[in-house]
């Protein structure tokens, strides 16, 4: 049985570990409102993007652009956004659980993979189970840095002809307690369809509709994955709160549970102590 | 009269402006773009340059690094690339910005074209930045 001592020491070095978990839970906290606040703030403009882009695009013919020509899916780039840091729960394996199923979904075709986040770049690079395409794979830069060098990236292959298409798998944020793995199609860009009532507006186009469309579509895959990659901050931050207030709520309970063992060990020791001196002293009557 | 466009400038940070206002000019790609009242619905790009509007008597001036605009019934919604107004403007880091562009164009020789574009565009950014910084 474990003297009062261990108890003791056990007990403050739980302790220890909650004061750790409560200053990253209000850490993650803080960040969490700067990261949620960044990706609402970036929402216009996004929705603005595809909105002008759906209008121009309902306006030409699918093959004005290199961006917007669908071929068959052989070889597909998949762009894995996953954290650079751990403690933050289910998170990074929710994202390449996913991809793994992606991967098993798709298992005919000629995958490539590329990174942002430590996490899932180590995952895949210890298995060597698909390509990799190299390159940075953590969050060294700002998210509209690493958006436009990955968009850049992934354009450059698609036109290259060495992809046909580009995925990213990435965590959407709901809310802090709620992070949705999801896969989306970034190359080629898909408009949305224009509803049947929406007035197709007469624009006059400057310089022309194929410039601008050139222009304007890079411009979107850059633009969804930087939405994303604000989108999967916000989630890690989320996600780590959420872990780490846990851990403190565990940490709460295992202390608990020692006092309480401390406390019957105690009174155990005394009760014994106590039997001793009554039975000695029977023995010397 | 007053007010009778409305101009939103959104970046991919932020939404920069949200003003009712009586007329402005843009950098567009043929020239500066003047847009008064009832513009004809209009799509255009936008060059790195100044976006002047002028509210109840009133200039103001933002520096816009490229774009897109879109004109249709007296709402003017911008897309720029980066948006600021002169009082944000970083002159240290414009004219940092400025030297190293220099320093590359200088030394073309041994900088590929796709380096050259970007020092181009750099330096365009830092001239715009410091030419409104200088006004304000």
């Amino acid at each position: 049985m474990a003297t009062i001592k261990d108890i003791k020491k056990r007990i403050s070095s739980v302790r220890n570990t909650q004061q750790i978990t409560k200053a990253m839970k209000a850490v993650a906290a803080a960040k969490l409102r700067r990261a949620h606040d960044a990706a609402v703030e970036a929402r216009p403009y996004a929705e603005k993007m595809r909105e002008l882009l759906s209008n121009l695009s309902a306006r030409v013919s699918e093959d004005s652009h290199p961006l917007l020509i669908e071929r068959e899916e052989k070889r597909i780039d998949v762009l894995l956004v996953t954290t650079d840091r751990g403690l933050c729960g289910a998170y990074n394996s929710n994202v390449i659980r996913l991809a793994e199923n992606f991967r098993a979904d798709q298992r005919e075709k000629e995958l490539t993979f590329r990174f942002v986040g430590r996490k899932g770049s180590e995952y895949f690079r210890r298995r060597e189970v698909a390509a990799l395409d190299d390159g940075t794979v953590t969050w060294h830069a700002t998210p509209d840095e690493l958006a436009s060098v990955a968009a850049g990236r992934l354009i450059g292959r698609f036109l290259n002809g060495k992809s046909d298409a580009a995925y990213i798998v990435y965590s959407r944020f709901r809310s802090a307690l709620s992070q949705v793995p999801t896969a989306a199609r970034i190359i080629p860009v898909a408009p949305s369809e224009m509803d049947e009532e929406q007035q197709l507006t007469e624009y006059l186009v400057e310089p022309s509709i194929g410039d601008l469309l050139s222009n304007l579509l890079p411009k979107n895959v850059e633009v969804q994955v930087y939405q994303a990659l604000l989108e999967a901050t916000a989630g890690e931050h989320g996600a780590r709160m959420t872990a780490m207030e846990s851990a403190t709520n565990n940490a709460s309970d295992l202390i608990s549970d020692l006092t309480l063992q401390m406390n019957r060990a105690r009174q155990a020791a005394i009760t014994k102590e106590l039997l001793e001196v009554i039975s000695t002293a029977e023995a010397l009557v | 009269m007053a007010g009778d466009i409305s101009l939103r400038v959104v970046t991919p940070v932020r939404l920069v402006v949200e003003e009712q206002v009586d007329e402005l000019t843009a950098p567009g790609p043929l020239g500066q773009l003047g847009i008064l009242p009832d513009h004809a619905a209009l799509m255009t790009t936008l060059d790195i340059g100044q976006l002047g509007y002028k509210k109840s008597g009133a200039n103001s001036v933002i520096t816009l690094t490229g774009g897109y605009a879109e004109v249709l019934d007296n709402v003017v919604t911008v897309l720029a690339n980066a948006a600021e107004f002169p009082a944000e403007i970083d002159t240290a880091r414009a004219e940092n910005a400025r030297a190293r562009a220099e320093r590359t164009l200088e030394d073309r020789d041994n900088a590929d074209d796709e380096a050259l574009v970007a020092a181009e565009a750099a330096l365009k950014r830092a001239l715009l930045r410091l030419d409104t910084a200088s006004q304000r």
